[in-house]
């Protein structure tokens, strides 16, 4: 059965150390994070990272990627982990509760980003600069992640979820992609692709995510109780900057995870080659590239959204998607509705709400002007530079300044994200333990808490249940404890330490 | 509750039914034209120097 579809992004931004001999990107991202969190770092907590373990139940022949202790790592008053993966700076949003708050705590994780890059410049040379990107690809074979995290009932046979979610990551690129010059990796060159991603999805299901990488990623770490709940982790995806892309891919994603936890599409929409199609589909910004059902039949990627959509109709009629944020789920559907309807009609109409098409949009237009071929440096450039996170140097904000991007949240509530956390989920209580007492919060990890209250020994307060700990849920908590040790105190004497 | 009503604006109008005056369409595809030429123009500005250089030194290794 359908468990509430608490959600979030992780992004591991591009880096670049400008104007230096030698740029170490590791260097680069601890020295970001470090400028922006100079005054105290929480450390994370590690006890609960298992990457290694996999969905289906057994270890295989494959190398899970490793736990990094000894990088920079923190936690935010706004509930978000902030740190540094592998060779870039990635930020995680905390837990969410429905499409529109991941949204205001993604753009909160851009400003982040940005805030970051201007504090690093005390900390460089004269001319040096540390410049991010919010993309998935340096246009040379290399590739990292954008990734999505959502709840998911235990129960729910994980086979189920591969079956039908191999589809849905194929057909959802039409709104998803970011949009990308030419192909990388081995894959058949292409003047615009939909995705940055699909060029290098090799396998339909595995643990890893480095290599070899799967459409549907098995890691079983549902940092939350696991015997109630798995962690549906989502690494077949773009890092996108248009709200409305981001907004329609949390929360269409959410709505078909509910639909198959409760077992509701009773339809086969199983297609043939599904690696092969990640690629067809990204490679033809026309469209018009059909996929081969195992059930016979044949449809585009539109046609095949449209059979999800149908099925998510009839579920909110049935359901109301109170587990999806239930007006912001039937808001999503109304939106998944107009944007198939306009990728239809006339797919350049969506300039300004998804990626791909605004870019695509801004390179016709300087094709047009320049007479510029799809190889020509300047495109790339501009392909590029979309991403950059740097206010006056994205051309993604300028478009927003120019008024030709729709905007779903305004800057106060994503200023006011970068320190708060959302209310509706357990990153409340971290959030607001790491604000009140920020010298007492020895770690943190998203499933438990570890208080320094004043005398031996350390606590450490669990959080399994993501919903737990919300602003509802422990505000009158709180407003009793004035020290942490009288919050563990109020928590040992009800329900079992848990917020 | 304020989230939600900016989330219902329209979005911006790109395309727009005149029907009482003919000469509009022409006037208007020309404004469009000037406005996205001075977009373009205030592009080419922040535009980073020496495309060719800038897009090869963009390397990134090590990501998931």
């Amino acid at each position: 059965m359908a468990v509430p579809k608490v959600c979030g992004i992780e992004t591991e931004y591009g880096v670049v150390l400008r104007n230096a001999p030698d740029s170490n990107p590791v260097l680069a991202s601890s020295l970001l994070i470090n400028a922006y969190v100079e005054h105290r770092k929480v450390g994370w907590d590690f006890d609960d990272e298992t990457p290694g373990n996999d969905a289906r139940g057994y270890a295989r022949d494959s190398q899970p990627p490793m736990v990094e202790t000894h990088l920079v790592n923190t936690v935010l008053t706004n509930g978000a982990r902030y740190y540094v993966d592998h060779a870039h700076p990635e930020y995680s949003t905390p837990e969410c509760s429905d499409a529109l708050e991941v949204v205001i705590a993604d753009k909160a994780g851009e400003r982040i980003l940005t805030r970051s890059m201007r504090a690093a410049r005390r900390l460089l040379d004269p001319g040096q600069e540390i410049v991010v990107y919010k993309n998935n690809s340096d246009g040379k074979g290399n590739s990292y992640g954008t990734h999505e995290s959502y709840l998911v009932d235990r129960q729910t046979p994980f086979a189920q979820i591969v079956r039908t979610m191999l589809p849905w990551f194929v057909s959802r690129q039409v709104f998803t992609g970011a949009g990308k010059i030419g192909a990388e990796n081995g894959a058949a060159d292409v003047g615009f692709q939909l995705s940055s991603r699909a060029d290098f999805f090799e396998e339909e299901v595995g643990l890893e995510t480095t290599l070899k990488r799967p459409i549907v990623n098995t890691r079983d770490e549902p940092h939350a109780d696991p015997q109630k709940y798995r962690r549906l982790h989502v690494i077949a995806g773009d890092a996108n900057l248009c709200e409305v892309a981001t907004y329609l891919k949390v929360g269409t994603t959410s709505i078909v995870l509910g639909m198959i936890e409760d077992g509701f599409i009773d339809k086969d929409l199983a297609i043939i080659g599904p690696v092969h199609a990640v690629r067809t589909i990204s490679h033809d910004p026309s469209l018009r590239a059909t996929l081969e059902l195992v059930d016979g039949g044949t449809l585009t990627a539109i046609e095949l959204q449209w059979e999800f959509l149908r099925f998510a109709q009839k579920y909110a009629d049935e359901t109301g998607l109170e587990l999806c944020g239930g007006p912001v789920g039937l808001d999503v559907l109304v939106r998944w509705e107009q944007v198939l309807t306009d990728l239809e009609r006339d797919p350049r109409s969506l300039s300004g709400r998804l990626d791909w098409a605004t870019k695509l949009g801004l390179l016709d237009a300087y094709r047009e002007r320049d007479g510029l071929k799809w190889d020509d440096p300047k495109l790339a450039l501009l392909d590029l530079q979309y991403h950059d996170v740097r206010p006056d140097r994205s051309l993604y904000e300028r478009l927003v300044k120019a008024g030709k991007v729709e905007r779903l949240v305004d800057e106060a509530t994503v200023e006011h994200a970068m320190t708060e956390p959302p209310e509706t989920t357990r990153a409340y209580f971290r959030g607001t333990c790491l604000a009140r007492w920020p010298d007492s919060v020895v770690a943190a990890n998203w499933d438990s808490l570890i208080l320094d209250v004043g005398s031996d020994p350390l606590r450490r307060i669990p959080m399994m249940e993501p919903l737990k700990g919300s602003k509802a849920h422990v505000e009158a908590l709180f407003a009793h404890c004035t020290t942490p040790a009288q919050l563990v105190e109020h928590l040992g004497a009800s329900a079992r330490e848990e917020p | 509750m304020t989230e939600r009503e900016q989330k219902k604006k329209p979005a911006p109008q790109k395309r727009e039914d005149v029907t009482e005056d003919v000469e509009a369409p022409a006037r208007q595809g020309e404004a469009l034209k000037e406005e996205l030429d001075d977009l373009l123009d205030e592009i080419d500005s922040v535009l980073e120097s020496n495309a060719e250089e800038f897009v090869r030194s963009y390397v990134q290794k090590g990501g998931q």
